[in-house]
């Protein structure tokens, strides 16, 4: 596939404020063993793209271990392969708080790369795309920009301000794009993954540079929504955003579903860091049901309805209902949770009980013990 | 500087190992599955790299190409380097003719090139049919430090055991006077693992004597190592004690995978000090579902449970319907166990398929293990005995 991938890491992170304390939106771990950014990723290199930049902005130390040189994504190359592009020194000296200021810093990286086109995509939604049917798309409409959307219900998106909407005609073709959520009944939700020529790129950053423009969306798209080949793609398939806490947790604990896993998982690979876990090893008194369990736990109590990350050890006598348990997390015995979700590396000690309701579940943040 | 190894180690991986009948018909020994998510070469590789050892040559020869897939680059095990790192050997046609390594000095004496490239100080020989977790580095150390021409690594085995192996008898300070292979009174039970570490100059002039002499078949512990002692060679045995075992047989296999359940498992490979590697699987985690029962077992990613496991060891994407149950078994990647289905005592080889209320093994009192081979597919309501060697459809 002749593109270049750009994924932002960073543009939600207010989304999520309780998980990306410490780590930016593409390295929210997700089901047991991913980050959000191995979707993105994935579905990048699954549509055949070798070159990928990955434009951060703060506390991407946690985003840079994780990608490592991207080899386990194939994308530790010669030629192409992963870049990473921290904010770019500016004389203003500032960091960059748009995606058109964070794209000014990736001029550089876009302008040397030769691919014919860019594709570009955010860290906040678990899904499996095929971007080559994109691509075809787009050139078969001999579109400027094709933007991708999914139906969702108007309530589903309610009180986010940071939602675009997009208003399609028959053709495909994009009529005019809203950023307000005031609508009702089925939506086409833009999920922040657009198809559009490297040197059109270029040219809508200048432009908006110079015109002072900062919001990609609102001055460049909407603005230009007659005078640019503007057409929107429906992505049918499974589809996810994160917009808080409370969608982390009952989004994570729709993985528990075979329908949506195999939506995810079953055409495609996704690939994440690799770890080197031992196999996880259930205890004679251990009792399982319907959860998803990750690489080199130790499982000697109960676990069900949850999701467990890699490395976890549940000890005997333990019952953990409802919950998510983020890599590393040690409980004791006889411990007691349900609807909580503990970020990596929580120990919680013997006999504790911690209990909160599956509407508000409650957060453990990383390295805390209990 | 010039550049030169202080070991490297030469990883005799081409036997066929025929005592594994259905799970070696396409593959090598040392890449069969074991423990879930690792091949048998994971152990001896992850040895390697863990005792500072970064040059590896891998003699292949009996079906390599899934064991050459497996290795690729070495990328898993850090063996991926620019002056160094693992490199698969097998047999090649040399001006002089071209010939199938005959025993395991000659399959190292056909590649003294590449061992030659990397002037190294110590060559250390390994096979790669045994689980277990070794630091080279101190066998190493203890060679040098005796500066032994080779240094033998043993390991005490229960005396009635001892005439299955190559037995060392030695005196206090550990040099061996004396080789017995596979004796009939043995006179101690050291035996011998296989493990071998010579001085390079030594290994060189040995080899290539064995080479020219008449009637040698060739082979470390029948041949060289016996005629190094007899010219005079100093031979030291070197005493491991922690968890080792040849797998080369069925029955050996099963119990060293059934060795990493339990509480507290004979074999950990759970060991942060001293990981094993190895290509892992793209796979979702597992799945256990409402109705399944997972106990004393190990499981890897892409399962999905829905039956019941006990006391088995799982490979990933393994898939087990509602209703069947696998007892004391283990089975391979990509296999599918059908509604009903029945597994006990049994080890089911890579993405076979057993059908519907079909049964694989019993358990029976000399504890007798069924095999599958891979690939396999056993029909509905099929049953296959206790220790039967399954390599056809049935």
């Amino acid at each position: 596939m002749n593109a270049l991938g750009i994924v932002f890491s960073n543009i939600h992170d207010n989304n999520i404020p309780e998980l990306t304390q410490v780590r930016t939106m593409g390295s929210i771990p997700f089901c047991g063993r991913y980050r959000l950014i191995d979707f993105a990723l994935s579905n990048l290199v699954n549509s055949g793209i070798t070159k990928v930049g990955l434009i951060t902005k703060s506390n991407y130390q946690s985003l840079m271990d994780h990608v490592g040189s991207g080899k386990d994504w194939d994308l530790a190359r010669r030629s192409g392969g992963l870049h990473i592009l921290p904010p770019f020194g500016l004389k203003e000296n500032v960091l960059y708080t748009t995606r058109l200021e964070a794209l000014r810093g990736a001029q550089r990286f876009i302008a040397r790369s030769t691919e014919e086109y860019v594709v570009m995509t955010d860290c906040d939604s678990v899904c499996s795309i095929n971007l080559e049917e994109v691509l075809s798309y787009h050139v078969h409409n001999n579109a400027d920009v094709t933007l991708l959307y999914v139906k969702k219900s108007a309530d589903s998106i309610k009180s986010n301000l940071t939602k675009t909407v997009l208003n399609v005609n028959e053709n495909g073709r994009v009529e005019e794009l809203s950023f307000d959520p005031r609508v009702q009944g089925d939506v086409n939700l833009y999920v922040n993954i657009c198809v559009l020529k490297r040197t059109l790129l270029q040219t809508l950053i200048t432009d908006a540079y110079s015109h002072n423009y900062s919001h990609f969306g609102k001055d460049i798209l909407a603005r230009n929504v007659n005078s640019l080949r503007i057409y929107a793609y429906e992505h049918k398939g499974y589809f996810v955003a994160l917009n808080s806490l409370v969608d982390y947790y009952s989004e994570s604990l729709k993985m528990l579903d075979r329908k949506v896993r195999d939506e995810i998982f079953r055409e495609v690979d996704v690939f994440t860091k690799v770890k080197d876990s031992a196999p996880t090893r259930y205890g004679a008194s251990a009792c399982v049901k319907n959860s998803l369990i990750a690489d080199g736990c130790v499982i000697e109590g109960t676990v069900e309805n949850s999701i467990i990350f890699r490395g976890v050890k549940i000890g005997r006598g333990t019952v953990v209902k409802n919950s998510i348990l983020m890599q590393g997390t040690i409980t004791g015995e006889n411990v007691s949770l349900n609807a909580i979700i503990t970020d990596k590396n929580v120990v919680i000690k013997d006999r504790r009980v911690l209990s909160a309701c599956e509407t508000h579940p409650f957060y453990i943040s990383k390295n805390n013990i209990i | 500087m010039i550049l030169r190894k202080k070991c490297m180690a030469m990883l005799l991986a081409g036997g066929q190992g025929s005592r594994l009948y259905a799970l070696t018909n396409k593959i090598a020994k040392p890449a069969v599955s074991f423990g879930g998510k690792y091949r048998i070469i994971d152990f001896p590789l992850s040895n390697c790299v863990n005792s500072g050892i970064d040059t590896v040559g891998v003699l292949t020869q009996y079906q390599p190409l899934i064991l050459n897939e497996y290795i690729g680059n070495g990328q898993p095990w850090d063996l991926d380097r620019n002056f160094g790192g693992v490199h698969i050997l097998s047999p090649y046609q040399a001006k002089e003719g071209s010939e199938w390594f005959k025993g395991t000095a000659n399959a190292i004496y056909q590649n003294l090139y590449f061992v030659k490239r990397y002037n190294p100080e110590h060559v250390l020989i390994l096979s790669g049919d045994h689980i277990y977790k070794m630091d080279y580095s101190k066998m190493l150390e203890r060679h040098i430090e005796t500066n032994a021409d080779c240094t033998i690594a043993a390991f005490e085995v229960p005396m009635e055991e001892a005439s299955r192996f190559g037995i060392l008898n030695v005196k206090d300070d550990g040099e061996i006077y004396e080789f017995e292979e596979k004796p009939k009174q043995p006179k101690s039970n050291l035996a011998s693992m296989g493990i071998y570490i010579f001085k390079a100059e030594k290994l060189y002039k040995y080899l290539e004597e064995d080479e020219k002499l008449e009637g040698s078949r060739n082979d470390f512990g029948g041949d060289v190592l016996p005629r190094m002692l007899s010219l005079g060679e100093k031979m030291m045995s070197y005493r491991f004690s922690g968890y080792w075992k040849d797998v080369g047989t069925i029955s050996s296999l099963y119990e060293a995978n059934m060795d990493l359940l339990g509480d507290t498992p004979n074999f950990q490979v759970d060991d942060k000090a001293w990981i094993i590697r190895s290509r892992n699987p793209i796979a979702p985690p597992h799945y256990i579902s409402d109705n399944a029962k997972v106990v004393n077992s190990a499981v890897i990613s892409g399962c999905e449970i829905y039956g019941t496991v006990e006391n088995s060891v799982l490979s990933h994407n393994v898939e087990i319907e509602e209703g069947a149950s696998v007892i004391s078994s283990v089975i391979f990647s990509g296999v599918k166990i059908k509604k009903g289905a029945k597994i006990v005592n049994s080890i089911i080889a890579e993405d076979a398929v057993i059908g519907e209320n079909a049964v694989v093994g019993a358990v029976t009192e000399d504890k007798k293990i069924a095999v599958v081979g891979g690939g396999i597919t056993i029909s509905s309501g099929k049953t296959v005995e206790a220790g039967a060697m399954v390599e056809k459809d049935v």
